[in-house]
């Protein structure tokens, strides 16, 4: 079963409908115990790193993704979560993806970054299978976590980001693959079919 | 490279889209479920639902459409329309709205615009101007309650201070519905919305008068826009929006293709 965690953010509804659309098997909780047992695990959401991070401490749930072995995709802000933290009010994130997260670094750009953006320097991973440089996903964000060892795939935006990261079992997504067309469900679908 | 942005809007009324000339006169154009769809699968970028008789007739949206829409597409998609609380806010974006969108609310109670920041972040909140250029004072104004012709009033807001003050209270974008081009596919305004680029560092949408393909090649040269909102070139078929994007991009415009 692949479960949602629920982050109390806004809009786990369209990525469990975009879920829906590939696999009868998905579930939004907050259950510790429904989340460790799950074969795949998505953390959404959007808003602020420290609202965030605030809503899985009330719930217990940070030991709880720190122990996970299985698959785990962050989805924009939660992926930086999965990171060591943020400077959107100087946040301490889940720290399982070596990095930090910062303004996007992109002076005299319109911020948000909203829009449809492409990829640039995709690695050869399996999150990206089938997928070619020339599409294009939807983003939504001021920040950003920097290029690393362990970015996938990056974006520019005045400057680099990573749009993609990935640390043993921990991947994760700036953009919303959910809202992303069918660049974005090829995404979620090789999730769901990757081989652990 | 970031692309610019098609975006169909739909009006709805009484669960159906329809689509007045210059917010009078309206007609019937289809159902709403299966216009989202075929819009998504076209190549529309984004959709905006707009309730217009909303904020006039002091109701709200009538949100069961708003997860049916969500079901079936793939792209992002904004709810306007009487949303007034944050309570209201909430419960569309539970159903699966990517932002909302205010327009006479916030003119109502600017404050609004920074709550709904705090409480769900800048990216879904959208702010809608309805401005109107009067020749007598040789000034863009605001409007409010513009989707009721009969309540249709003039705000004290200059169009540009008005924009300021959303961007300083926290707005993710802004759509200029220019209501003198509205319905009547003249071509956007690109003087005012060029005027509008320079008054915000936000995202910019630009709403009212297209009505062939040339126009949104205007609009994003001219004036700098992220995205161009249209309805009835749409609806009516008279622009196909694959075959837009062709255009746009052969003439140098960055698009999702």
């Amino acid at each position: 079963m692949s479960i949602i965690i629920d982050t109390g953010c806004a809009n786990l509804t369209s990525l469990k409908f975009a879920l829906e659309r590939l696999t009868n098997d998905v579930l939004v909780t907050d259950d510790p115990a429904i989340i460790s047992s799950a074969s795949r695990v998505f953390l959404p959401g959007v808003g602020s790193a420290g609202y965030a991070m605030g809503i899985l401490e009330q719930k217990g749930l940070i030991p709880v993704i720190q122990n996970l072995t299985q698959p785990l995709l962050g989805i924009c802000l939660g992926m930086q979560l999965l990171t060591s933290g943020s400077t959107e009010g100087d946040v301490a994130c889940l720290d399982l993806i070596p990095g930090q997260v910062q303004a996007l670094q992109a002076e005299g750009w319109r911020l948000p970054h909203m829009g449809w953006n492409t990829l640039t320097d995709i690695s050869d991973h399996p999150l990206f299978e089938d997928v070619s440089q020339n599409e294009y996903f939807y983003f939504v964000h001021s920040y950003g976590a920097e290029v690393s060892d362990s970015t996938i795939a990056s974006c520019e935006y005045g400057g680099a980001f990573s749009a993609a990261l990935a640390y043993k079992n921990f991947w994760g997504v700036q953009f919303h693959p959910e809202r992303s067309g069918s660049a974005g469900s090829q995404i979620l679908k090789n999730f769901l079919e990757i081989t652990s | 490279m970031l692309a610019r942005r098609i975006i169909p809007c739909l009006d709805v009324r009484g669960g159906k889209v329809v689509k007045g000339v210059q917010f009078k006169d309206h007609e019937i154009v289809g159902d709403i479920v299966p216009l989202a769809e075929t819009y998504s699968q076209m190549g529309a970028d984004e959709l905006v639902f707009y309730d217009i008789t909303a904020s006039s007739d002091g109701r709200s949206v009538d949100r069961s459409w708003i997860q049916r829409i969500a079901e079936v597409i793939d792209i992002p998609f904004c709810v306007a329309g009487g949303i007034k609380t944050l309570d209201m806010a909430a419960e569309v974006l539970e159903m699966g709205a990517d932002k909302i969108s205010i327009n006479t609310p916030a003119l109502q109670d600017p404050y609004l615009i920074q709550e709904l920041n705090q409480r769900f972040g800048q990216q879904c909140v959208v702010v809608g101007i309805d401005s109107y250029f009067d020749e007598e004072s040789d000034e863009y104004k605001v409007y409010q309650y513009t989707g009721d012709v009969d309540k249709i009033q003039l705000t004290d807001w200059n169009t540009f201070e008005w924009m300021e003050e959303v961007q300083e209270l926290g707005a993710g974008e802004i759509v200029l519905n220019c209501m003198n081009q509205d319905g009547v596919r003249q071509g956007y305004d690109t003087i005012q919305l060029t005027m509008a680029r320079l008054s915000t560092d936000l995202p910019l949408i630009a709403s009212g008068g297209a009505g062939k393909r040339e126009h949104f090649e205007q609009v994003f040269r001219k004036s700098d826009v992220d995205g161009a909102l249209a309805a009835s070139v749409f609806h009516k078929r008279e622009i196909d929006i694959q075959e837009l994007k062709t255009y746009l991009s052969e003439s140098g415009v960055e698009v999702r293709n």
